[in-house]
């Protein structure tokens, strides 16, 4: 962790922001993830695509030590955030959550006002003054302002699906992070708010590294500069098959699981 | 299998495609055909007949685009309905080659011929000969086969610079037959351009298979 990169603003030179080398995760006995190498460039949003129980999830979990939570997990391999290992005992797991922000598949505003949704984990975070600003900018940033501006006292219940998340994505990067992890962020959403947040994702990608895990091909083709597609063994351990260019992926993939998997012959 | 109506929705389209490469080799062969037998009310059929050609052509059109708007087909199955677009295409531009072909014999009308056409047919049959395989390579994903049709080309350049030559030759002997000459040098232009054709489509069929587009031919037209 680079300790002077407390605002977005990239630290190191190196193309890639991230990096996951040779990453296995255990559950307990199982084997859920084996080998898993990825570098992920930044300012750049890379999908990861597979069938059920592939372990794009538990991946993307790792990226930001959310295994930790999970008691039976046991993460071997290196995750490099700016080349520091993220799994370095002298690494504090909160701050890596700062930096590394993740957005869930099912909004999960908190019962509190809007504007109290992003102040309060700004507050958590040391910050004091000028929380309006960062309130505004934050909304603005998930385009998310012009809708809620006259109602920022009002629960951030009250607002629909598709405004529940942007507002999950303004609380993310309220707290200026570094990469933005989305777990099938637009899963539970109708199709224009799900257009909504991949306009929005686009957008975002100018200032933050995204992540994104999309059980909707054509979300990961159409949002992504990178598609990583991950397979599972016949023992169910998920590995990763292909990594490239999406417009590559969904176009001429190198193997044939990926074509299977794309054309939806297999999975 | 999982997409198994999606599967014999590709199927029947490729079976349309080859429906019309079938009439569209049929017309090349014919066209010719007519012109050596001189037979000009056949060339006026053969033209009126271009419609049915070209209304396949957009039904092929019209059931890919289908496929592509509700299968939303990705790789392989990407390339396949790209390729299947652009070779409906092809085909139909073909067409338009005989159709060049008859009108050709109906401007030379009642005049005999200033030779005996030989190199023109020979033309003709190369070209068909390309238009068949390169369908078969595309059908059957045979990049060799493809490649093979793509070097066929040259020997249909090579019928075309020698008819050329022979009317030239004859044209210094009697100017008169300037007009024939002419008409006669666009027939061969018609053939040379349905090879040409039947290159594109052998590599759409080696892009269907490899994702690699390719243009074959292109150092040779820019030197």
């Amino acid at each position: 962790m680079n300790p002077n990169n407390s605002n977005g603003t990239p630290a190191a030179n190196g193309k890639y922001i991230l990096q996951a080398d040779k990453l296995n995760v255990h559950y307990g006995n199982f084997h859920a993830v084996r080998d898993v190498s990825i570098n992920f460039e930044r300012n750049k949003i890379t999908a990861l695509i597979g069938p059920s129980g592939c372990g794009k999830s538990t991946v993307l979990r790792s990226l930001n030590r959310m295994n930790d939570l999970v008691d039976t997990a046991r993460i071997d391999g290196h995750v490099r955030f700016y080349g520091k290992n993220l799994y370095d005992p002298d690494v504090d797991a909160a701050e890596v959550r700062r930096r590394i922000g993740m957005v869930f598949q099912k909004p999960n505003p908190f019962p509190k006002s809007i504007y109290d949704n992003i102040a309060w984990g700004v507050r958590v975070n040391g910050v004091r003054s000028n929380m309006d600003d960062i309130v505004e900018q934050a909304l603005r940033g998930a385009a998310l302002w012009d809708e809620v501006k006259d109602k920022l006292k009002q629960s951030g219940l009250s607002l629909s699906g598709g405004q529940q998340q942007r507002l999950c994505i303004a609380r993310a990067i309220a707290i200026r992070p570094d990469i933005i992890l989305m777990d099938e962020p637009a899963s539970a959403l109708d199709p224009i708010a799900t257009l909504r947040i991949e306009e929005l994702m686009t957008e975002l990608v100018k200032d933050y590294t995204i992540v994104i895990v999309t059980h909707n091909m054509q979300q990961a083709a159409r949002v992504s500069d990178y598609t990583a597609f991950f397979s599972v063994t016949p023992d169910r351990t998920g590995y990763l098959e292909e990594f490239g260019q999406t417009n590559q992926i969904f176009t001429s993939p190198q193997s044939q699981i990926t074509e299977d998997y794309i054309t939806g012959r297999f999975g | 299998m999982t997409r198994e109506s999606f599967d014999l929705q590709l199927d029947s389209l490729q079976e349309s495609l080859l429906a019309l490469s079938s009439m569209v080799e049929e017309a090349l062969l014919e066209s010719v055909e007519n012109l050596k037998r001189r037979d000009v009310a056949a060339s006026r059929m053969l033209i009126k007949r271009d419609k049915e050609i070209d209304n396949r052509r957009y039904a092929i059109e019209l059931e890919a685009l289908t496929l592509i708007a509700t299968q939303q087909p990705m790789a392989g199955d990407m390339r396949r309905l790209a390729a299947t677009l652009f070779i409906a295409n092809e085909l139909e531009r073909i067409g338009d080659y005989a159709k060049g072909m008859s009108r050709v014999n109906i401007r030379i009308g009642d005049e005999s011929l200033m030779k005996p056409l030989i190199d023109i047919p020979r033309m003709a049959a190369i070209g068909q000969s390309m238009i068949h395989r390169a369908m078969e390579a595309f059908v059957t994903r045979n990049v060799e086969l493809a490649y093979a049709v793509i070097d066929d080309d040259e020997a249909v350049d090579a019928l075309h610079d020698q008819i050329y030559a022979e009317l030239m030759t004859l044209l210094f002997q009697d100017v008169s037959k300037i007009r024939q000459a002419n008409l006669l040098l666009m027939a061969a232009h018609n053939l040379e351009r349905a090879a040409d054709r039947a290159t594109n489509i052998s590599e759409r069929a080696i892009y269907s298979v490899t994702g690699e587009m390719i243009d074959y031919g292109w150092e040779n037209d820019v030197s």
